[in-house]
């Protein structure tokens, strides 16, 4: 019991940094409709950053992590700017393949500064283990300093696209782009605050994975890149309470899985479950009917 | 008028095919003076096929079906291992037949129809789906396929095959194993099965899309309702397409695999499926010609960047993101087409005079 406790625990954590990352992709198909699959390794860039402000520069950690979520937002931006601004009424496998080359780009770049060795990733997080019922359940300060990240991002984020003028433009775009311009939202800043989110989120999402799996490689974000989508569609494209239920409900899986089922079936079921969730639920969990028009 | 000219198109495309392969050929055997291949180029005639069949079957899908599919890289290994477990079992089965040319057939059939077996098992679910969402399962089933084969181990005894799902401890030769894939592979792959595999690909692939049933499957491209209501089948010619693509994805899979010694399940990952569609949209979605060109080009690029090192693929990544920004801006897309339109509106001219 105590040990399944754990795994879940586990499950959640992980979860936690899925879902942040799927923010990034859920608001950006949100906004743009596009699949950005370079996202995944801008979080390869900003634990990269942290890393080298850590181990070269000796900044202290809550500084390193700025300066991780700095970096990382300009580069989303530029990325924006320079590579899919241009493609906005291209077709959307355009925008695919461009979106793959700067994937491309952003990995070979690591690879030449940084090097095909793998990194060992010091932990950012300050906090001791937590040990409860006699020592028996065990969790760890990244665990802890994850979930409530995740919480608390959440929460802003929630607040910030209900209440602010900033994020009801988000949603307005999001809605109906040329209905929102004729309104008088800049719908070129409007995107380009999306990319800036989106990649600040990837860069803290860097930052708590590699405190969690220290092993830090230029295709470090590709995998849970392509995981935090996956969770961003489980629980339906666009929506962030989906992306937070996608996200935790992927990590549970694929830990609980590893566990009881298999370590080598574990990506497997979580990729079954997706495909499950899709046929009784076309749009995802949390995602909104299309209705089509004849 | 376009009675005559489809065929003739498709001719163009087989003529230049065989005329490329001519060549090869000429250069291996050194016929002309100084153009020799160089070592690395001539081990990449083989995957040079497999890359066009696959992006020619992909383009099936993609463009004629009008299906984003991101896990063709699964079926691609589906094939691979079905071939080469057959190939390998008859080779330890009946050692004492020599027949290579048998084993590399029966391998690219079986390769071929377990492909076409697991486009049949997916495209049921997946042709449910429609756009991106379609996509995100294709890439979830490449990923699940790919796992799957990791557990997968096969031996070989006397003339038995012995089969276990996870667990590594089989009697007699081990033929799959497992994450450490198929190993000892004997090479049976050529250039010139590569080439026969090339247009037994385009015959296929072309005479399907200009037959009756290429026809309702771009209808349904265009407009699923609409396809609909005129009596055209849509779950059966989109699974058409699907299946078709999958089986040759199947076969290209299987001579890829036979070309090497060792094969992992890892080599057939999400990257791989997603450099066969770079090459299907980079040579224009849809067109048939250029999925062989870009395939071909796209796979002797990374050789001939290897003078610039470690540099070389960070120049393939700039090189695929300013070909789509230009393929996509609209000053420079205007100037093209007022380039070709004059020698566009001749050709259409003479078509009609014929």
């Amino acid at each position: 019991m105590i040990q399944f406790l754990s795994y879940l625990l586990n499950g959640i954590s992980l979860g936690s940094v899925y879902a942040i990352i799927a923010l990034g992709y859920s608001m950006v198909y949100g906004i743009a409709k596009m699949l950005n699959f370079a996202h995944g390794d801008v979080i390869m860039i900003g634990a990269y950053m942290s890393f080298c402000a850590i181990q070269y520069w000796n900044l202290p950690p809550i500084l390193a992590i700025l300066l991780a979520i700095v970096v990382c937002t300009v580069l989303g931006i530029v990325i924006e700017r320079m590579a899919y601004k241009p493609l906005r009424k291209a077709t959307s496998l355009s925008v695919l393949i461009t979106a793959i080359g700067v994937s491309w780009f952003l990995q070979n770049i690591a690879l030449l500064i940084w090097g095909a060795n793998p990194k060992s990733y010091q932990s950012l997080v300050g906090f001791s283990a937590l040990t409860l019922f006699d020592g028996q359940l065990h969790i760890t300060g990244e665990s802890i300093v994850t979930i409530a990240a995740n919480i608390i991002i959440m929460i802003a984020l929630t607040l910030f696209t209900g209440k602010t003028k900033m994020g009801k433009a988000m949603r307005a775009v999001s809605e109906d782009k040329g209905a929102a311009e004729l309104m008088g939202i800049n719908v070129n800043a409007t995107i380009s605050m999306t990319f800036a989110i989106g990649s600040g989120l990837a860069a803290i999402a860097g930052v708590l994975l590699c405190s969690a799996y220290p092993v830090l490689m230029p295709t470090t974000g590709s995998m849970p890149g392509i995981k935090a989508f996956t969770a961003a569609v489980f629980g339906g494209i666009g929506s962030i309470p989906g992306a937070l239920i996608g996200g935790i409900l992927l990590g549970v899986i694929e830990i609980l899985g590893k566990a009881y089922v298999s370590t080598e079936l574990g990506d497997a079921l979580v990729f079954a479950v997706l495909i499950i969730v899709l046929l009784v639920k076309p749009t995802g969990l949390l995602g909104k009917k299309i209705h089509e028009k004849v | 008028m376009t009675k005559y000219k489809k065929p003739s198109r498709n001719f163009i495309t087989y003529a230049a095919v065989i005329l490329a392969f001519l060549i090869c050929q000429l250069a291996l055997s050194g016929m002309i003076d100084g153009f020799k291949m160089s070592r690395s180029l001539k081990g990449q005639l083989i995957p040079i096929c497999v890359y066009i069949v696959m992006a020619v079957s992909l383009n099936l899908t993609v463009g004629i079906s009008g299906e984003l599919s991101l896990g063709h890289a699964g079926f691609m290994s589906v094939g691979a291992f079905s071939g080469i477990l057959i190939s390998q079992y008859l080779l330890h089965a009946f050692p004492e037949a020599d027949l290579e040319l048998v084993r590399l057939i029966v391998a690219l059939g079986f390769g071929g129809l377990m492909a076409g077996v697991a486009g049949v098992l997916i495209g049921i679910p997946v042709l449910r789906l429609r756009g991106d969402y379609l996509a995100i399962v294709t890439l979830a089933f490449g990923e699940i396929i790919r796992n799957l084969i990791n557990c997968i181990y096969f031996s070989v005894e006397g003339r038995g095959l012995n089969f276990s799902f996870l667990d590594p401890n089989l009697p007699g030769t081990m033929l799959i194993n497992g994450p450490m894939g198929a190993t000892g592979i004997k090479k049976l792959a050529t250039f010139e099965a590569g080439f026969l595999l090339v247009m037994f690909t385009l015959i296929v692939v072309l005479n399907l899309i200009n037959s009756r049933s290429g026809r309702a499957i771009m209808a349904i491209r265009d407009n699923r309702i609409a396809a609909e209501s005129v009596g055209i089948n849509v779950t059966k010619y989109r699974m058409l397409a699907f299946v078709v693509s999958a089986a040759l994805a199947g076969m290209a899979g299987a001579l890829y695999g036979l070309n090497y010694s060792t094969i992992q399940a890892v080599k057939f990952k999400f990257d791989t499926s997603i450099l066969v569609l770079v090459f299907v949209v980079l040579g224009g979605i849809g067109n048939i010609r250029g999925s062989i060109i870009a395939a071909t080009v796209l796979t002797v690029l990374p050789e001939m960047l290897r003078q610039f090192g470690t540099y070389r693929m960070l120049i393939y990544a700039v090189v695929l993101i300013v070909v789509m920004l230009a393929s996509n801006n609209p000053t420079l897309s205007s100037m093209i087409n007022s380039f070709t339109g004059k020698f566009r509106k001749n050709s259409e001219k003479e078509g009609d005079k014929a």
